[in-house]
């Protein structure tokens, strides 16, 4: 490890810089570099920056990847700028690299230094450091990322080299002396990790592991419970101190304080797993705000990246911007930035390419404004998230056919050509017609529109409307998660924007007012396509008001059986169960809802009391729809009083008939609890039908790089129904959520798919509840079949077990693969083409009904 | 939702077939009185030329199975044809001789061929009947999962042994060790029990279906006079008797599981040799010309 540096101007006393980076991961070092760069062109002797890290090394979060670790540089169309060097490598090879260029740069840095507290007073900043010294600056830079810091055991010898705070590989130790100290689920498989080859101790501050996942809870107590192992739990014990004993037989000594009083140990390694402490609470103490209370809030800042607090940058993860490259270039122009020097960031062609085919020419930065003016929700929004929302969106202009679509289609082809040689390439303006469709009724696309100048008309259950300059459509698929409800057709000379749902997802959850804005334009639509389908837009807006959304986590109740009821909800994303107690005191699950639709309508609609329980099945939301607001609906001119009686109707009925099936309520909720209530496509395979042969795994191999997506044997059975380790194809797709490079994709037909752009971080494998998604380097090819056949080459059709991935393959990192239904392929899903006895079926929720009949 | 091979499609390809025998009898009847059914004449030809083809196309289902990029019909709709052409390749291959056997390779094709179409018989019964008795029989789990409870309960089980004597201790750990499930071919297809125990003497003998460990347990538990050893001999027998359940869906699993496979290598196998056979009996029938 890099020794300590020297502090600088005045050092022992209280030093001050003018500016002070706070992290040293790639934002930070960029940041920096360059400060280092004028320094050195100004001659100065004193360096008039610092760079605080509070680890031993730069770039901790990187340093901790394991090894080898293929590093990406998405999104390739964006170029970097920074005097220090970044391209797509081996985790050692980058981190080595930026080792070199912090020694020959010659870069302030100050390791180990955790800065603990910020306080700013008369335009000063004062930074005061764990060990107590504090230094003073004009500026602070905050690159510290968002993984935080790991709490520490917060005992006397808490930073000795043998107490860990992370374990990279549990199998690089053996025969060791070890003591776990945490109760949470990663300290849990840390111990059991080392448990096989190490003797292990757990060390729970409680008497119970309550914090743990069952599986974990399970394991752990079978293992402190195996009497032939020697791994055993401290229960109601505390660390009093830890010290190193080197003439001992084992390195440290660590002392307990236990109910039985104090007890000391050898040991040869400490391993504390107590949890992260947020960087947000850190941040906050500066003075930074909030949007919100969300844990994914990015802090207000301005297009300097300055936040509320003046003097005070944010960049990088901590800013909203996940990826190397970016932060990189953000740490370059902050510098600039603070030296008034206010350079186009670096990102700035890109929008010249996406403004390229626009009727009127005009510098990027005006056209920014007065888009931003034209658009009463983004009025308010920061320039930043603005340029940010513009950049990853698409531009879509229309022109007429004939000549004026004609010039245009040659200014994007120009463009095209420029730009060939750049790959992957920069995204491109999009010419429509006048007259074309931007979307159909039934596709699966969550991306959301603004109109900035022209119409759009909107045809919806038969009815046609026209939206103009300012207002915005598409939302209910991105809140719903489920397909397009109607039409949307481009009209005269349109500009508008098209953003993609994870851009969306981002800013709902970072500003307010946006969130609050497309809430409020939902809930008047959802209100107008079941209640009055002919009203105006400004008689339901107080209406709309005056509903509030409600949040339910899976396994909330709603109502309950039995209870009067009076509100009704309207489901706008999620699904609900509703059950109804038998005489033989079971529960019959009587029907499952997913959005759009009613819920508990009866008790505004007939009888008060409810006929039955509603639980969330997974995450949802609903609108509610009190008595009052009811009235005021049904009650306008032209309300669809009829229909909405009709659908009561039918509900009673299928509810009816499901509740003399009780065995019919048992497969649903077998197959609620698997997923399938915010699944769109799921693999079902029919037990009774299936031989084993494994013919719709070898044939997902064949048609996916010869690695098989989908586990057929795993997964749970019910009723000779099961449901195998595959794609579910949610409507809220849980894996899209913390993809840095935005790699995963849903198709028009509703597929979700992983682009090429992946980046092997593994966040999605994580994020699935459902185990479908792995990482896996590219399988070798293999001899053809009739190879296979006729001279036995080879390992035959499907996964070859256990491949050896070539050198290349190896070089190029591991991916994350998952199912994408077959969504190229002609004949549809392979798994279910390949299957010779028609087991294997993939259904659509509007098909569970006729699954458990 | 789910419908079985002989039901694809409202057994349109029995429909086929159905037709394609008819055709075949009718052209079999205007054998004349000159010319008595036979091969070799030009009723005789046609029919054998359909029942190669026929012979080819439904060998041919071992390659459209593995052609995973093809989008010609579904394997399923493959197989569900590959069984009624099969049964009507039967019919007609029978006319095309008009049954004149005779030790020969003509003969040799013919009987291939018959063995080749009644084991395929045999796998559609099992196709069609053991999923739900193998899927019945896991109760909802997997192999894996029946695997994972046996060695739960095999931990149990020593556990508890050693809280009681040391001749129940060398009875239960014995015969857990012992446990035999699978083995070769026929212990497969028969679920065969070649359980050892070793009591007082050390020498190991079968113990079917984990009986004499259960029958001794439950003897001593009215004799035992301590009563914590009865509290543990009782829990010791309910884990025996489980893992007893266990293992006999386990042996009937792997039972059902190789009938599912066997025939395969037979029918396959058999295809071949009747491949070999029906070239040289093409090829010789040109010799009587």
């Amino acid at each position: 490890m890099e020794p300590t540096k020297h502090v600088g101007a005045g050092e022992g006393g209280s030093s001050h810089y003018k500016i002070a980076i706070v992290g040293s991961g790639p934002g930070g070092l960029s940041a920096a570099a360059r400060a280092q760069f004028h320094d050195a062109a100004e001659g100065v002797s004193t360096p008039s920056y610092v760079l605080l890290e509070s680890f031993e090394a730069h770039a901790k979060t990187i340093q901790q990847y394991q090894k080898g670790k293929h590093v990406m540089d998405e999104p390739g169309f964006l170029d970097l700028r920074s005097d220090f060097d970044f391209r797509a490598g081996t985790r050692e090879a980058i981190l080595g690299g930026w080792q070199d260029s912090l020694a020959s740069q010659g870069v302030n840095i100050r390791y180990g230094a955790e800065v603990t507290r910020i306080a700013q007073q008369d335009h000063l900043f004062t930074l005061t450091l764990g060990n107590g010294e504090s230094l003073t600056a004009d500026n602070v830079i905050l690159g510290i990322g968002i993984a935080g810091n790991p709490r520490k055991l917060g005992a006397p010898g808490e930073n000795l080299r043998l107490v860990q705070y992370q374990l990279d590989d549990p199998k690089a130790h053996s025969g060791e002396r070890v003591f776990v100290v945490g109760a949470g689920d990663a300290a849990i498989e840390n111990a059991l990790g080392l448990a096989a080859q190490n003797r292990v101790t757990i060390v729970n501050r409680r008497g119970e592991f309550s914090r743990a996942k069952d599986g974990n809870l399970n394991a752990v107590l079978a293992a402190i419970n195996d009497s032939s192992s020697s791994f055993d739990c401290l229960y109601e014990t505390g660390v009093k101190e830890v010290i190193e004993t080197p003439d001992a037989e084992h390195p440290l000594q660590i002392t307990f304080n236990t109910p039985d009083g104090e007890k000391a140990f050898g040991c040869d390694r400490i391993i504390a797993r107590l949890g992260g402490i947020p960087p947000r609470k850190f941040v906050e103490s500066i003075g930074v705000e909030f949007p919100n209370d969300k844990p994914d809030a990015i802090p207000e800042l301005s297009s300097t990246y300055e936040s509320n607090v003046p003097g005070l940058y944010v960049i990088g993860a901590l800013a909203g911007y996940p990826l190397i490259k970016q932060a990189m270039n953000q740490g370059y122009d902050v510098i600039e930035f603070i030296r008034g020097n206010l350079i186009d960031p670096a990102d700035h062609p890109l929008l010249e390419y996406q403004f390229h085919c626009m009727p009127f020419l005009r510098p990027v930065n005006d056209l920014l404004e007065l888009f931003q003016q034209r658009i009463p929700m983004f009025r308010e929004l920061n320039s930043l998230s603005f340029r940010e929302l513009l950049i990853e969106s698409n531009v879509m202009v229309s022109y007429p056919e004939g000549p004026m679509f004609d010039e245009a289609q040659e200014k994007r082809d120009a463009l095209s050509t420029q730009l060939a040689s750049r790959n992957p390439k920069p995204r491109m303006p999009n010419l429509i017609r006048e007259g074309e469709y931007l979307f159909r009724k039934g596709e699966y696309a969550a991306s959301f529109f603004t109109i900035i100048e022209g119409e759009v008309v909107i045809t919806e259950d038969g009815v046609e409307r026209t939206l103009g300059r300012g207002e915005f459509f598409g939302e209910s698929s991105l809140i719903s998660g489920q397909p397009r409800l109607g039409d949307a057709k481009a009209a005269s000379n349109c500009i508008l924007i098209e953003t993609p749902r994870r851009t969306m997802v981002k800013l709902m959850n970072s500003n307010e007012e946006v969130r609050a804005g497309i809430d409020w334009i939902f809930v008047v639509r959802e209100l107008r396509r079941h209640f009055a389908p002919t009203a105006d837009f400004k008689d339901l807006r107080d209406i709309a008001l005056a509903c509030p959304i409600s949040q339910h986590k899976a396994g909330d109740v709603l109502f309950s059986e039995g209870e009067e009821g009076a509100v009704m909800h309207l489901v706008r994303r999620g699904s609900v169960t509703l059950t109804r107690s038998l005489d033989n005191g079971q529960q019959a699950l009587v029907a499952e809802l997913r959005s759009g639709e009613l819920v508990g309508q009866m008790a505004l609609m007939g009888d008060a009391v409810r006929r039955e329980t509603a639980t969330a099945t997974v995450a949802t939301e609903t609108i509610e729809i009190n008595r009052a607001n009811f009235l005021a609906l049904v009650g306008r001119e032209g309300a669809q009083v009829d229909a909405l009686q009709r659908r009561v109707s039918a509900r009673m009925l299928a509810v009816s008939q499901m509740e003399v099936r009780p065995e019919s309520g048992s497969m649903m909720r077998f197959l609620m609890g698997e997923g399938l209530g915010e699944a769109t496509d799921t693999l079902i395979i029919d037990e009774s039908l299936c031989v084993g042969c494994d013919n719709c795994e070898k044939a997902c191999a064949e048609t996916h790089g010869g690695i098989s997506r989908l586990d057929r044997r795993a997964g749970k059975t019910f009723a000779n129904v099961h449901v195998p380790i595959s794609c579910r194809h949610c409507e809220h797709p849980h894996c899209m959520k913390d993809c840095p490079p935005n790699a995963i994709q849903r198709a028009i037909d509703g597929e979700v798919f992983i682009d090429d752009s992946c980046i092997g971080c593994g966040n999605c494998e994580a994020n699935c509840p459902y185990d479908v998604i792995k990482l896996a380097y590219p399988a070798p090819p293999k001899p053809g079949l009739l190879q296979w056949i006729l001279l036995g080459r080879g390992s035959g059709p499907g996964e070859e077990p256990g491949y050896q991935p070539s050198e290349a393959a190896k070089a190029g990192g591991k991916k994350a693969v998952k199912c994408d239904a077959c969504m190229s392929r002609k004949g549809g899903a392979a798994c279910v083409a390949a299957c010779p006895t028609g087991a294997a079926i993939r259904i659509s929720p509007d098909q569970f009904i006729e699954l458990v009949g | 939702m789910f419908e079985n091979l002989l039901r694809y499609r409202g057994g349109r390809y029995f429909w086929w077939s159905a037709v394609l025998v008819v055709a075949c009898i009718g052209v079999f009847v205007t054998h004349g009185r000159a010319e008595p059914p036979n091969g070799g004449t030009w009723q005789g030809y046609t029919l054998g030329t359909i029942g190669a083809v026929l012979i080819l196309w439904l060998t041919w289902l071992g390659v459209r199975k593995r052609s995973y990029r093809s989008s010609m019909g579904t394997v399923r709709g493959w197989t569900s044809a590959h069984v009624y052409l099969g049964t009507a390749c039967l019919i007609i291959a029978s006319l095309h001789s008009a049954l004149q056997f005779g030790w020969n390779v003509h003969t040799l094709s013919y009987v291939l061929m018959c063995l080749v179409i009644f084991s395929g018989f045999y796998g559609l019964y099992v196709y069609i009947n053991y999923p739900r008795s193998l899927s019945d029989n896991r109760a909802g789990g997997s192999r894996e999962s029946l695997f994972a409870e046996l060695y739960e309960l095999n931990k149990r089980g020593m556990t508890l042994a050693r809280l009681s004597s040391p001749s129940v201790q060398q009875a239960v750990v014995s015969s857990i060790e012992r446990t035999a499930i699978g083995g070769g071919l026929l212990d497969q297809l028969l679920a065969r029990d070649g359980s050892l125990i070793a009591l007082g003497d050390g020498k190991p003998q079968p113990n079917p279906d984990q009986q004499i460990t259960i029958d001794m347990v439950a003897d001593l538990i009215p004799r035992s006079e301590k009563s914590q050893e009865v509290v543990a001999l009782e829990e010791l027998l309910s884990v025996l008797c489980r893992r007893q359940t266990i293992l006999r869906r386990l042996r009937k699993d792997i039972r059902l599981q190789g009938w599912l496979q066997i025939w395969l290598y037979v029918h396959v196998p058999l295809t071949i040799a009747l491949l070999g056979a029906l070239v040289v009996h093409i090829i010789t029938t040109f010799f009587y010309w």
